[in-house]
């Protein structure tokens, strides 16, 4: 087995794309659930129109980056809209029934020949990062960052992404402290409660589910703009489960937990993929294939966030007084 | 048997007319399934005095409460505050008219320190919108004041120490006081207690009722439900009786404690006893 690679491959997940990505996706989420009390199974989508948004933009309507860019957060927050506004002035269970519903709806809608103008169907959208590729400011080539050797393109990305982010926390950390959060925090635990004190309660959600929906069509655009390919096939619900695995590693209701959570959940798939793979091409493991081996580190993940939901019901920073799975 | 008072206008009776009514309800009723929860005809609650809200288990005492301040929908009815109509109006924009509710059942946010549970009683605080929010310098003045106000509150409700506590650490009791402490962060014209002594350490109950008194003082509506005859005849100026839903007597304390029909109401088989010397629950026992 190369213990080298090994290494770099994992370590190399602690700065990866995907991992800013989910965790992104995973703050929108800790924004929902985490401080709202709003149980939404459908990040997927978010993410996706995110994604869709700025294909869109770019290659449709032949916007600039910015553009696309704010092309994709408004096609998340109308999406919240039409989420929130019949389904939040009820109990929690609607909005998880509806974004479901809906989440799955626009994984077909996003795949199906019919939108093809505008989606690519089952092709996919690709070549739509020229302009965000641009703006890089680091000259052509390779680098070798010491664990890991990237092109300029891929530092760009992780530039912008972890950049994204840092924001995006300092965001929510400064939200989560004001006023405006522990009106959210007393809705959490109970809403009847909060509307006696003169809060809309509506609204409070209603703001709620558009920015952590917001959140997570970031995480959408930084998926895609990795690799300036978008297709239907991303956007399935295994997507949002992973986000919510994400989210419940971390802490629900912290800012760190996602973060810190999504660069675990991604440096322990790697970790587990190469070291299976090398167990495997040495003969060690003669009941497993190569191609089993991507099912079998799923396995291990959900037996870890088993044991983690066992021993450690809060994740790595939540506060255990302050964890509730009762939504 | 006195027919008239300052409070009344005109002859005392259900459903009378007040001389200065800050609440009038009229033909409010509310079903559930073919039980008629509330069914009242004609109600007025005097401005700036405590007004008792009286009646056995299941009277339809809570559900006038949620029925006047948003929290459930009535059959029919209407009801002015103030003058304004409040019939289908939102839970928050009751609250913000200044009328004000606790519940029965305690709804101190346990995941909230006492101290948060207390600002958040505050109205207008420009950071708890969403943009202000982002943005200190715009609500760190208001929230100071809110906090100091919260803070003399707090003292007087004897939950000072417990300041930084989440809520959850609280007694039965003290939650009700911190509830009550929470309400009156916002100055409410009508403050509407559901039960308020209920589970509170009869330590701790004389200077509730000081500080219920204490309202009136400052001009305050109050409006409670509860079942110590004792605290009832202390301290109110008025009592409503309500039965199976219906309005079955008013007048001033020592009068109601008198009525034979609110004895007959309220207490069935101890008819005989002065309704100012028993409280419930020992006739509960006697049962
Ligand atoms: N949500 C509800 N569903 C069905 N019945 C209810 C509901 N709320 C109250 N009731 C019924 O309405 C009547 C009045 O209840 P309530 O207002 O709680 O009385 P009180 O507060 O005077 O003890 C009772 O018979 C009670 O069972
Ligand atoms: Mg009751």
């Amino acid at each position: 087995m190369d213990f080298a690679q090994i290494f770099s491959l994992t370590a190399g997940e602690l700065f990866g794309v995907f991992t800013a990505a989910y965790a992104l996706c995973a703050l929108g989420l800790a924004m929902h659930f985490g401080y709202t009390g709003l149980l939404n199974f459908g990040q997927a989508a978010f993410a996706a129109l995110g994604a869709y948004g700025y294909a869109f933009a770019t290659l449709n309507l032949h916007w600039n980056m910015w553009g696309s860019f704010a092309f994709g957060i408004i096609c998340s927050a109308v999406f919240a809209l039409i989420m929130g506004i019949p389904t939040l002035r009820l109990r929690a269970d609607y909005l998880a029934i509806v974004t479901i519903a809906a989440a799955q709806a626009l994984y077909y809608a996003f795949g199906t020949s019919q939108f093809a103008w505008a989606t690519g169907g089952s092709n996919g959208l690709s070549q739509f990062g020229t302009d965000f590729y641009s703006y890089n400011p680091i000259p052509e080539g390779r680098y070798d960052l010491g664990i890991v050797t990237l092109s300029e393109k891929e530092i760009w990305v992780r530039i912008v992404a972890w950049g994204l982010v840092a924001i995006v926390a300092v965001l929510l950390v400064v939200l989560t402290r004001s006023p405006w959060g522990r009106t959210l925090k007393g809705i959490r635990e109970d809403e009847d409660a909060v509307r006696s004190l003169g809060k809309n309660v509506f609204v409070y959600k209603m703001q709620s589910l558009v920015l952590g929906g917001v959140i997570g069509s970031l995480g959408g655009m930084i998926f895609v703009l990795s690799s300036q390919t978008n297709q239907a096939s991303t956007w399935v619900s295994n997507f949002t489960f992973m986000t919510w695995t994400v989210l419940l590693l971390g802490g629900a209701a912290t800012i760190l937990g996602p973060i810190v959570g999504s660069a675990v959940f991604f440096m322990f798939l790697m970790l587990t993929q190469t070291v299976l793979e090398g167990l495997v091409n040495i003969g060690a493991l003669p009941f497993l294939s190569i191609a089993q081996v991507g099912q079998i580190r799923y396995l291990l993940v959900g037996l870890f966030l088993m044991l983690l939901v066992i021993f450690r019901p809060q994740g790595f920073f939540g506060n255990k007084k302050e964890m509730q799975f009762n939504g | 048997m006195a027919n008239t008072s300052d409070i009344a206008k005109g002859a005392i009776e259900p459903g009378c007319a007040k001389v200065d009514p800050i609440l009038i309800a009229d033909n409010v009723t509310r079903s559930f399934g073919g039980n008629k929860a509330v069914d009242v005809a004609h109600l007025e609650i005097p401005r700036g005095k405590i007004t008792a809200l009286i009646g056995p288990n299941g009277a339809g005492k809570t559900t006038l409460f949620n029925l006047l301040t948003g929290f459930d929908k009535p059959n029919t009815g209407t009801w002015t505050f103030e003058g304004k109509q409040l019939a289908g109006i939102a839970p928050h924009r009751v609250a913000r008219w200044g009328m004000v509710r606790t519940f029965q059942l305690t709804k101190a946010l346990s995941l909230l320190t006492v101290i948060d549970n207390m600002r958040l009683g505050a109205q207008d605080n420009p950071g708890e919108s969403f943009f202000k929010s982002f943005v200190r310098p715009l609500w760190a003045k208001k929230e100071q004041e809110i906090t100091e106000r919260a803070d003399v509150l707090l003292k007087r409700f004897k939950l000072d120490a417990k300041r930084e506590d989440y809520a959850a650490a609280l007694s039965g009791g003290q939650r009700k006081l911190l509830e009550m402490a929470r309400a009156l962060m916002s100055d409410p014209k009508l403050v509407m207690l559901d039960e308020p002594m209920a589970g509170v350490n009869p330590a701790l109950t004389q200077s509730l009722l000081d500080h219920i008194k204490g309202l009136k003082e400052t001009g305050t509506t109050v409006l409670f439900v509860e079942h110590d005859m004792h605290m009832v005849r202390h301290i109110s100026d008025w009592v409503v009786v309500m039965a199976e839903g219906k309005i079955v007597a008013e007048g001033p304390p020592d009068v109601v404690m008198k009525n034979p029909a609110v004895i007959d109401a309220y207490l069935g088989a101890h008819a005989n006893d002065d309704l100012g010397t028993v409280s419930i629950d020992t006739v509960k026992e006697g049962n």
